[in-house]
């Protein structure tokens, strides 16, 4: 469903060039659990925001479950984004005022989604994370762990076609890692891909493949045995590694 | 979602109270200063009378010194007319209606009065009420009959009926005008044209006259006209009869008439007494017949005058320096809030929407702003009210007529507020719709 080949992201000053990321190419099939890993400044985050259409790319060709982004207009690309991919990121990022109820409501506001379709899909996602008694509470009467848990509801009540989790435990205890981490693989299990970057190579293990990137391009790539989906020959496709 | 975008806007306004309030200040400041111009511009510039625009002309011919014009400035003859030519004029038939007339002044008083008072009158024919479409609290005007001879007959302004009777219906009682009894036809129901377009003379905004009096009495009592009175050339004036044959103006005259055809016929009939009477070696200036309808008379007469058009522009000039202050304002909150925009971006809004959700926030201060100008202003209009009067003594007529509001006024200024704040704020919700979300994301 996510297929991206030679992609390239630079970023221009008056006297350098930096490629963020160089060639890079990666297919992700769909209900694949993928972990993107790298040491700082490798291109995880980069990757991340472009797969999740909200950078550009200079060069390459990016096609998501058959779309072809590139040339799409702002008004797409975020109509693609607001339906098809959920975002969790590391330091959470709730609208500190909003309520837990209104935060998840947030991607679905800008979908025009029925009131009452709306509300099933938010009691839903906080049904499954674990805090459907606290949808008036504030983030800030909130614990790391809870206000995570609040950001993946948001990113799936949407039902979308794939999460990218940016370090979603780099903020938490090892005991709330651990809860965000089984969450983030129910969520799989019930079919949605997820692409997570992460620094934690314990957490990668977690995944059904492992991507390592330095310095833009992808340096390493493997399937965890371990993992129960590895096993299944139909999940996940083998990207050629970049020359 | 626009429910959902004012409701983000209050919330927004709930977290910045202190910057929200200096925006709102600072529109509303500029809004109450423009407001308060308007106001008495508009008053100034009205047309009293706009409905009847293409039917009521004033007429005037210009009978000045061939040397000089009435007026250096331009090349308009005197406002008034001789009394010799308002005769002439008066006697055509082609006019649906007509009116000549100037004011005096004459001593009033009824019989249970404390103390007789002078006070402004017009000398007037008949029309004058149905024409300038005068109303009446009690009773009517007189007709034609009564102009000539002169009937004593009298019409009271409403303000005048109320101190010499109370405001009772005085209709048939008597009264004694200079020393003649008059009996009470009419009283006049509240009515103060702004400006005072039918007669200029005393100030633009002076207050209608206290009573109307047949125009036959002008003659019959020899009453002179206390406002306006201009002869060009020296002219033996030994009694009134030499004064009405005289070359000095001061009657005025007004005519209403039916449609193009009836303004073509009334010129050409000015036209034609014009040509005679240059032949028997007046009318030496220019042929210079007018009938002007009253927002051009307005105009000629600078009713409003250049002082009041650069106030006007002042007005706005801070009003937009209140506006670019506006702006930077609304950037830097705007930009403030740019993590949470990169936020709503990453969770699928786009451009268009962020844009639209800051423009109704935008909206939202508009109107915030235009109600706190429309209250300065009202203030401010106060203030300007009660300088004018007392310097007035309390009379009326004068600037601080001009200081209300009217219901246009305070649709316009709402309307001014809300356009104006809008524009200040486009370029804001642009600016922000337009950043990178990827690099707030990680910050916030």
């Amino acid at each position: 469903m996510l297929r991206m080949q030679n992609i390239s992201k630079i970023y221009r000053t008056d006297l350098i060039e930096t490629y963020a990321l160089r060639r890079f190419s990666l297919e992700v099939e769909a209900g694949e659990f993928v972990a993107v890993t790298g040491p700082s400044g490798s291109g995880k985050t980069t990757f991340l925001n472009v797969a999740g259409l909200l950078e550009n790319f200079d060069s390459g060709s990016y096609q998501l479950d058959g779309t072809d982004v590139r040339d799409l207009s702002d008004d797409a690309r975020s109509r693609l984004r607001g339906e098809r991919i959920g975002f969790i990121f590391q330091s959470f990022n709730l609208i500190p005022d909003l309520n837990v109820y209104d935060n998840v409501d947030v991607p679905l506001r800008y979908r025009r989604l029925a009131a009452s379709d709306r509300h099933e899909r938010i009691s839903s996602a906080l049904e499954l994370v674990g805090l459907a008694s606290r949808i008036k509470h504030m983030p800030s009467q909130l614990s790391g762990g809870q206000q995570q848990r609040v950001a993946i509801a948001r990113a799936i009540a949407g039902d979308p076609a794939f999460l990218l989790a940016d370090e979603p435990t780099g903020n938490l205890d090892s005991l709330m890692s651990r809860q965000v981490m089984d969450l983030l693989e129910q969520i799989n299990e019930m079919g949605t891909t997820i692409l997570l970057v992460t620094h934690d190579p314990e957490l990668a293990r977690r995944a059904q493949r492992n991507v390592h990137l330095v310095d833009g391009q992808i340096s390493d790539f493997r399937a965890y045995e371990s993992h129960p989906a590895a096993a299944d020959p139909a999940v996940g496709s083998v990207a050629a590694l970049p020359t | 979602m626009f429910g959902y975008y004012t409701r983000l806007a209050l919330g927004s306004f709930g977290r910045n109270p202190g910057l929200t309030a200096l925006m709102v200040l600072a529109i509303a400041l500029g809004i109450a200063v423009c407001i308060m111009t308007l106001t008495v511009f508009h008053a100034m510039s009205g047309n009293p009378i706009w409905w009847k625009n293409d039917r009521l002309y004033a007429v005037t011919m210009d009978n000045w010194d061939p040397n000089h014009p009435y007026r250096q400035s331009s090349k308009l003859p005197p406002p008034e007319m001789t009394y010799k030519d308002t005769q002439y004029l008066f006697s055509s038939n082609i006019p649906e209606r007509k009116v000549v007339m100037y004011s005096t002044i004459g001593v009033i008083s009824n019989a249970g009065s404390a103390t007789p008072a002078r006070v402004d009158t017009r000398v007037t024919t008949a029309d004058f009420f149905s024409m300038f479409e005068v109303p009446f609290l009690y009773g009517n005007g007189w007709s034609a009959t009564a102009d000539n001879p002169a009937q004593p007959v009298i019409v009271l302004s409403r303000v005048q009926n109320d101190k010499l009777f109370g405001g009772a219906n005085s209709v048939g009682r008597t009264l004694r005008w200079d020393d003649h009894e008059f009996r009470i036809v009419g009283v006049l129901d509240d009515w103060f044209p702004r400006p005072r377009y039918y007669d200029l003379n005393g100030g633009n905004f002076q207050e209608p006259d206290a009573a109307y009096i047949p125009y036959g009495w002008g003659s019959e009592l020899q009453l002179l006209n206390q406002e306006e009175n201009d002869c060009w050339k020296p002219e033996q004036v030994d009694n009134f009869k030499d004064y009405q044959a005289s070359d000095c103006v001061w009657v005025q005259m007004w005519v209403e008439l039916a449609d193009a055809s009836s303004r073509e016929r009334f010129q050409s009939f000015m036209d034609g007494y014009w040509a005679g009477q240059r032949k028997a070696g007046r009318f030496q200036r220019p042929q210079n017949n007018r009938l002007t309808n009253v927002a051009q008379w307005l105009r000629d007469q600078q009713v409003v005058d250049t002082d009041n058009r650069v106030l006007v522009g002042l007005a706005f000039a801070f009003l937009a320096l209140c506006l670019i202050n506006t702006v930077g304002l609304l950037l830097a909150k705007f930009l403030n809030g740019a993590p949470i925009t990169g936020v709503r971006r990453a969770l699928g809004a786009s451009r268009r929407q962020i844009f639209s959700q800051h423009l109704i926030e935008v909206g939202a201060l508009s109107v915030l702003g235009a109600l706190l100008g429309l209250a300065l202003a009202a203030l401010g209009l106060a203030a300007v009210h009660h300088m004018y009067a007392a310097a007035h003594l309390g009379h009326r007529g004068g600037y601080q007529e001009l200081t209300h509001f009217d219901v246009v006024g305070v649709a316009w200024a709402v309307a001014l507020a809300i356009a104006a704040t809008l524009a200040a704020g486009l370029y804001p919700a642009w600016r922000i719709g337009r950043l990178s979300p990827a690099v707030y994301l990680k910050s916030q």
